[in-house]
Formats: C-alpha cells, structure tokens, sequence
C-alpha cells in the first residue's frame, strides 16, 4: 500500500518532468533506492507494472532500481560502518551515538526519453 | 534516443504543491496542523478537548483522514466545529493533493487552525508533506516508551510530541524520561507536553503553545 502511493507520486513527478521537457514518451526510469529506505523493491516493480500501462508517456518505461549502500556515522570514534550489517551501534567503539549519513533515499537518478 | 538526468526525490512533486498550500494558508492566516499518531492514540479525545476549551477563542475546523467510515467526523461535529472526513481511498497517508481537496470541501469560512488528523499510523505519514505549518505528534501511554527507537522518522519530523493517557501510567511500564530523551535525541527542538484528556493534566500547557502558535502563524 505504501509502495503504491510512492508510485502515484513518482508519476506524477514525471508527467511534470515530461511536459518541462516536452517528452513524448518515457523508455527507462533510474531510481537510486536507499538500502534502508523502507521501500520493498519486489513488489515496488510490481505497483510500476501495473501502473504505467494507464500512462501513455510512460506505458513503455522500465523500472531500472539501483541499491544506494547505507552508511552509519559514529560521533564517537568518527568511523564510518554498515548500517544493515551492525544497525545503531557502532561495531568499533560501541557508541549509541550514531548517525545515518545515507541510504534512506529514494532519487530519479535519470530517465531515458525518445 | 536521450537520457535526461533528473535527480528529484520521487516525492519532488508532492513537495511542491505541498510548499504551494503551505504559502496560500500563510496568506490567508490559517495554521494548518498535521496532528499524526496510531490508531487509538487519543487523536480525536485530545481534539474534543481542545475545541472545547478554545472554541470562543479561534475558528477551528477539523479534517479527519481515515481508509473507511465517518465516526471521527461526526464525533468532531458535536463539538461544534466544523469537520470534514477525507478517505484516503486505501492509502495508508494524506498528501498535499488530497490535504487541499479536503480544505477545499470545508467552504469559503475563514478559520485560524484547521487540524488534518491523518491516518493512524506511525510509519507513512510521517514521509509525506502535506503542506502543514506545524506537525504535531501523540503517544499514547500503552504503546511504550521505546516508540522514538521503533519510528524514528515520525519524531524527527514533528515539531511537537504529546503524551497523551497519563492518567493511565500507574498501569504500565511507560518512563517518561526515558522517552522524551529518546525523542530529542532524534529531534533536539521537539517541544513536548504530557496529558490526559480524561483529568485535564497538562492541556492548559499545550493550549497555551496552541494559540501561541495560532497567533505566530498571522505574523
């Protein structure tokens, strides 16, 4: 349910982008998905799909979905680590205090247009 | 064949009509407030309450978000303020475009807060902008303390927490303090109050930071 309602929003960030770019028809979507984003990438391509076909500028758009690593920041130690792999504490120095630097995004890296 | 290379949030156009509808009530002089909590939380209990207590004071209007049903609304209706129900048709969330057509449906009164009680549910409001002046936020006592650890993102995005069912504590393992660190670590500037609708505990403070915010929100 929430995968769908990302959808309709990417949509119509598009429509907008395609009537900027006077672009008649969209061929390929590049998202940059945060690992820890929330957004379940199965059933994300699944809401594209059946999405799209009610669009004609973007019936023929595949969904090309790239996995943005996510990295924790220690204010402790000043290190960097996984955040999937350790979560909020970090692994050197077992602080709490910690900060997630990237991974929970969700960009249009690029469209591919004819 | 051209590739265009966008790098807009996937939410870009939510954002803007949602900063759009944030300047149009700034205009107007209507603080529009994103009240959010889970379902049960004492949403519509704390609204009652508070329309009460400031019905003489302010124009208040209510827009309650739900899947299903019009029970809010027509609870909000017998306080006297005027009150819209918007289905989300599913969706788990208000967006800016469905936040104006619900503003839309209250008419052509002018009001000085209207209060969008979102969907209950702590996960997916909170990454929506609905074109809000304030967000303000409510745990309830059972739910627990450990909430700010579980929903991050709902407390760095609010700028008010309200405790609500203290009159409940004696009952649960629910420790304030703990809680409220917790939440400002996330938020440091979140303002926070604790209440029971049920005694009256504590409104008198947020109804202080409620018409305060009113009256800023004209300036």
């Amino acid at each position: 349910m929430h995968e769908m309602g990302i959808i309709l929003h990417l949509a119509k960030t598009l429509d907008e982008a395609a009537e900027r770019e006077q672009i008649k028809k969209i061929t390929r979507v590049t998202l940059e998905v945060g690992e820890v984003s929330g957004i379940v990438t199965d059933y994300f391509s699944d809401c594209w799909n059946y999405f799209r076909k009610k669009r004609p500028v973007l019936e023929s758009a595949e969904l090309e979905l790239v996995t943005i690593p996510a990295v924790t920041y220690c204010s402790s130690c000043k290190r960097t680590y996984p955040t999937v792999q350790y979560g909020r504490t970090c692994p050197y120095c077992e602080s709490g205090e910690t900060w997630l630097l990237k991974g929970s995004e969700c960009i249009i890296k690029e469209i591919e247009v004819e | 064949m051209r590739i265009i290379e966008l790098k807009e949030t996937v939410t870009a156009s939510n954002d803007r009509d949602a900063e759009t509808l944030r300047g149009e009530l700034k205009q107007k002089g209507t603080l529009l407030i994103n009240l959010m909590a889970s379902p049960g939380a004492g949403k519509t209990t704390l609204l009652e309450r508070t329309i009460h207590d400031l019905r003489d004071r302010m124009r208040i209007a209510v827009m309650e978000a739900d899947v299903d049903s019009d029970v809010d609304a027509v609870r909000i209706e017998r306080t006297g303020a005027k009150a819209v129900q918007a289905h989300t048709d599913g969706m788990c969330h208000m967006d800016a475009g469905m936040t104006r057509r619900a503003l839309d449906a209250l008419g052509e009164d002018p009001f000085d807060l209207v209060v969008l009680e979102n969907v209950g549910n702590l996960i997916c409001p909170a990454e929506f902008d609905t074109g809000a002046g304030r967000c303000v936020m409510l745990l309830s006592v059972p739910e627990g303390d450990d909430k700010p650890l579980k929903y991050p993102l709902m407390f760095t995005k609010s700028d008010v927490l309200i405790i609500t069912k203290t009159d409940v504590a004696p009952y649960f393992d629910f420790d304030p303090d703990a809680c409220i660190r917790r939440a400002r670590k996330l938020n440091p500037d979140i303002t926070v109050f604790t209440v029971s609708a049920k005694t009256g505990d504590g409104f008198e403070e947020w109804e202080d930071w409620l018409i305060k915010a009113v009256a800023d929100w004209k300036n």
